[in-house]
């Protein structure tokens, strides 16, 4: 292993330097000589018809320089949406149109009417107050039942209803799935909500437009997890550009959790105007602003029956679902219900008859996209608690319930359309047993019972699919993209190294870790390699980061470019050392021939390649270059088993998290210190949508929790230390790393367990709540143990 | 406009700035220093805090105009005279107390400001001290142990990971 450190080393994260110093360089940090600013004044209204826009006496407050509106982008493309999904009657979805800036009709409060630029932002804040707006307000639909209902407000005129899709799967399971729970020995029944989210990375928005005149070349920095698909949206979509004349730059991003994925109207403006304008043009979103404007995450109602027979098997499993997607559908909203979420039904368990019905519906609140998870914590929440409601009402025990349905042999085709290719459920439970220490449960029970405490035990298990994805298939599914992934191992003549990849690191650690693994198969030091991210001119055409895919897809693409440069760097070798290339072995930097003392260094092949002076020139090409394309056989499948600990203070409802562990099982691990971190991020999140976080909408569509006054993100002293394992490696099977993925195991592993904690430290104490939907706020449970359920 | 004269990271330093001119626009747009972050409108989240006076501050709260005359340092004046990581800042890298590093600046002015006032101080007391700064990639864990470290703890036998 290099020394400082290949596959498998807890090696310090290099990028910390610049961020701890803050020479961090954020898109916010980047200011364009000449710049504009542009501020967008939004509805506060839910539902309104446009009737007028008097933007007069704003432009000629000083430092304007143009107000825009939707007029202004009538010839320009929709804010397109990247997939389609087919009802369950083979017609597509209902898809409607979302412009720039709205036009006739404003849909949600956020929703942005007018962009006015100015030569400061105080400047563009000030004139909107002098924009004289006349809305004439429409009924409102929030809630998505009744948003369905024959004679319900419209949110588009244009469309039949505001369903967007019906979507059953898998449809010709339908009959079986039905017959089997009405004849089923037992059936559980749950009813829940899985709450609306705001996904709330620390970095607010950002983007800035510039257009160089010169060569006609387009710029945008912008807060992106994937600045090559905002570049493919934008420019073929929205406003025409051709790729080799747009360049989409995404420097540090401060977070992103899914959020940051997705192409936004804004992006689209800065670009237009700053061309429009012939000046560069900057918005950089308040805090405020990101709650109106930002997609959001979750919000499912679902109803889920379990079918069990008389020796607690699943025999069936059915759920109906709606899903909201908002006023607008956003980048990827189609598929977070249906293929990221529909698919995963059958979790951890080998039910045979699965049908998954959901219903898509359009309201008044601001689009609604994937969040850390994506679909993937809802079949997770809504399994896991009826799983434990079932042991509950069957007086079982919840983990020999679950032990007793585990899949245990692999590869596992699920009656949901996918193929688990690796997992060991039972070792993943068996480590949390021990690592929870679940056998000291009843006496940390009793001795807070002597305090005055109720405690709780919940846990659950989960499975997800990752790496997303093969393309062949997610095409059938209706994705308008590959999801593939692309890296450039550019080898300089001194043997440094720069790789260039379609991955974005914006919290990751990808500049640490993708070196450690060029580093280990070459056998240098990661310190002569560097990642290069984030810009669509410097970086190869991949489809960035999202769905714990970086390392899998992108990480691939990098295995596969490292193996072509060891193949060409072996055959200059054989010609240095006369000797044939397959007797050139290659080991700690030096290339050797086998069973011989004769060797050449790496950096003497590299220098060979670009100084070709003694070089098998009539055989291969100077230099030292290599692409790889990687798209993905299958998903990956990470899986494991968290538990939580619980006290309920009964006096005032309030829950406080005593203990967490979780252990999980993502396969290879290439550096075990930044995947603890993705751990403990993700359980922090879902603790969060357990007990704290909601995004609240009153019925007339006003946003209650636009701000951290409001909204409660978690806080140091709303989490413990957690325990968390990842010794469980049941290596993938179809990607050269053997590498699963663990950025959202932790958010969609852990809400089921803080509830079924919960759940059973009230029941325990003789409160009958078979179940709360979240966030479990002091009151909600004080009032279920005062008032019942 | 008007002139306001403060010491940031130990240089005098001036520059106009109008009376709603907030100090962290004042570091950041006329100082260019962008290491002090600005991630909420609420002052809640704590990425802006710099010390005035030797004092954690939330520069999104205070009026540049407010610290005429004080000692300002930012992140970008925390390490070492000889450019090495101060110990706070070290020990965030050891124990991997940070992910995008968009709340660090903030993580790591508080952390600082609270050894300053408490140079051993316990799991709870660290916790509670952050209640301003919300931080969304770590969960926590390391950034409590990293300053737990940095108070000279041993930290080896927090949870198992």
């Amino acid at each position: 292993m290099p020394k400082d450190g290949g596959i498998g080393a807890a090696t310090p994260r290099r990028e910390d330097v610049r961020f701890l110093t803050g020479n961090g360089k954020y898109t916010d940090d980047i200011n364009v000589r000449g710049q504009a600013y542009v501020h967008f004044l939004r509805s506060d209204i839910a539902h309104a018809k446009i009737n007028g826009i008097d933007t007069s006496e704003a432009e000629k407050m000083d430092g304007v320089i143009r107000v825009f509106t939707g007029a202004d982008f009538e010839a320009v493309g929709s804010i397109p949406c990247g997939w389609q999904v087919t009802d369950r009657h083979g017609e597509a979805m209902q898809e409607p149109r979302h412009p720039v800036l709205a036009h006739g009709k404003v849909r949600h409060v956020g929703d942005p009417i007018c962009a006015i630029v100015a030569e400061t932002y105080e400047a563009a804040r000030d004139a909107a107050e002098a924009i004289d707006l006349d809305l004439e307000e429409l009924p409102a639909v929030v809630d998505m039942k009744e948003a369905v209902k024959d004679g319900a407000p419209k949110v588009h005129d244009e469309l039949t209803s505001n369903l967007c899709y019906d979507w059953g799967f898998v449809e010709d399971n339908r009959a079986a799935v039905d017959e089997a729970i009405k004849n089923a020995h037992h059936v559980t029944t749950l009813e829940l909500v899985n709450n609306r989210l705001v996904a709330n990375p620390m970095e607010p928005r950002v983007a800035v437009g510039d257009y160089d005149r010169s060569d006609e070349e387009h710029t945008l920095y912008t807060t992106s997890q994937n600045p090559h698909v905002i570049r493919l949206l934008m420019g073929a979509f929205v406003l025409g550009i051709p790729e080799h004349k747009l360049r989409v730059v995404a420097p540090d991003v401060g977070g992103g959790f899914g959020t940051k994925i997705f192409h936004y109207a804004e992006e689209a403006f800065v670009t237009f105007a700053a061309k429009e304008l012939n000046r560069p043009v900057k918005w950089t979103a308040s805090r405020s602003e990101a709650f109106m404007s930002d997609a959001h995450g979750r919000d499912h109602i679902t109803k889920i029956e379990l079918a069990l027979d008389k020796d607690n098997n699943f025999t069936a499993l059915r759920t109906e679902t709606y899903a909201n997607m908002g006023a607008y559908l956003s980048t990827f909203a189609p598929s977070v219900p249906t293929w990221l979420h529909g698919t995963l039904m059958a979790g951890n368990y080998k039910t045979p008859l699965i049908y998954v019905n959901v219903k898509a519906v359009f309201t008044n609140t601001v689009p609604v996209d994937a969040y850390r998870g994506a679909g993937r914590p809802e079949a997770t929440f809504q399994l896991e608690r009826v799983v434990d409601k079932a042991a509950r009402e069957l007086g079982v025990d919840p983990i020999a319930l679950r032990r007793q349905n585990f899949i245990t042999e692999f590869p596992y085709a699920t009656p949901v359309a996918v193929e688990y290719d690796t997992g060991d459920y039972n070792a993943t439970m068996d480590k949390l047993t021990e690592i929870a220490d679940l056998s000291g449960f009843e006496a940390r029970r009793k001795e807070s019972e002597a305090r005055g405490k109720l405690r709780g035990l919940g846990l659950n298990c989960y499975i997800e699919a990752c790496g997303i994805a093969p393309s062949n298939l997610v095409g059938q599914l209706g994705a308008r993209a590959g999801l593939y992934d692309a890296a450039t191992v550019r080898v300089n003549a001194t043997g440094s190294i720069s790789v260039m990849v379609g991955a974005h690191s914006h919290g990751q650690g990808h500049e640490t870790a993708f070196p450690q693994v060029v580093a280990d198969m070459i056998g240098i030091d990661a310190s002569q390699i560097d990642i290069v991210h984030g810009d669509t001119a410097r970086t190869p055409f991949g489809m960035g980061t999202y769905g714990s895919r970086s390392l899998a897809v992108c990480g691939s693409a990098m295995v596969k470019a490292t193996e072509k440069i060891i193949n060409k760097a072996k055959k200059i070798a054989a010609h240095l050392l006369e000797a044939s290339d397959e007797d050139i072995e290659l080991a700690d930097g030096q290339f050797t021939v086998a069973g011989t003392d004769k060797s050449v260094a790496w950096g003497d092949v590299t220098l060979a390649a670009y100084v070709p002076h003694n070089y098998p020139l009539e055989d291969i090409e100077p230099g030292l270059e290599e692409t790889a394309f990687y798209d993905p056989a299958n998903f990956t499948y990470p899986s494991g088993a968290y538990a939580c600990e619980v006290e309920v203070d009964p006096d005032t409802g309030k829950v406080t998290i005593e203990r967490f562990a979780a252990a999980d099982d993502f396969g290879n691990i290439i550096n075990p210190m930044i995947v603890s971190g993705q751990v403990h991020g993700g359980l922090a999140q879902g603790i969060g949508q357990a007990l704290l976080e909601n995004c609240a909408y009153d019925e007339d569509g006003q946003i209650l929790s636009a701000s951290y006054m409001d909204y409660a993100m978690p806080r140091a002293d709303d989490v413990p230390f957690y325990s968390v394992d990842h010794s469980c490696q049941t290596p993938c099977t179809h990607n050269p790393l053997g590498v699963k993925g663990c950025g959202e195991a932790g958010a969609i592993g852990s809400p089921p367990s803080v509830v079924n904690a919960v759940l059973d430290a009230l029941n325990a104490a003789g409160h009958d709540v078979p179940h709360l939907d979240m966030p479990l706020t002091p009151s909600k449970v004080w009032d279920a143990m005062n008032k019942g359920a | 406009m008007t002139q306001v004269s403060m010491t940031v990271n130990g240089k005098a330093v001036s520059g106009d700035a109008e009376g709603r001119t907030l100090l962290v626009q004042f570091l950041r747009e006329t100082l260019n220093l962008t290491g002090t972050h600005v991630g909420c409108d609420t002052s809640q989240c704590g990425a802006c805090v710099v010390h005035v006076n030797g004092k954690a501050v939330k520069s999104c709260a205070i009026f540049a105009a407010e610290v005429e005359g004080a000692e300002v340092t930012t992140i970008e004046g925390m390490a070492n005279a000889d450019g090495s990581l101060s110990k706070v800042q070290q020990a965030f890298q050891d124990h991997h107390g940070l992910q995008c590093g968009f709340c660090t600046p903030g993580m790591v002015m508080s952390a600082t400001a609270l050894l300053g006032e408490n140079p051993n101080p316990s799991e709870a007391e660290i916790r509670a001290y952050l209640e301003g700064n919300i931080c969304r990639c770590t969960g926590y864990h390391n950034i409590v142990k990293s300053i737990m470290a940095a108070a000279g703890q041993d930290t080896s036998k927090i949870a198992a990971e």
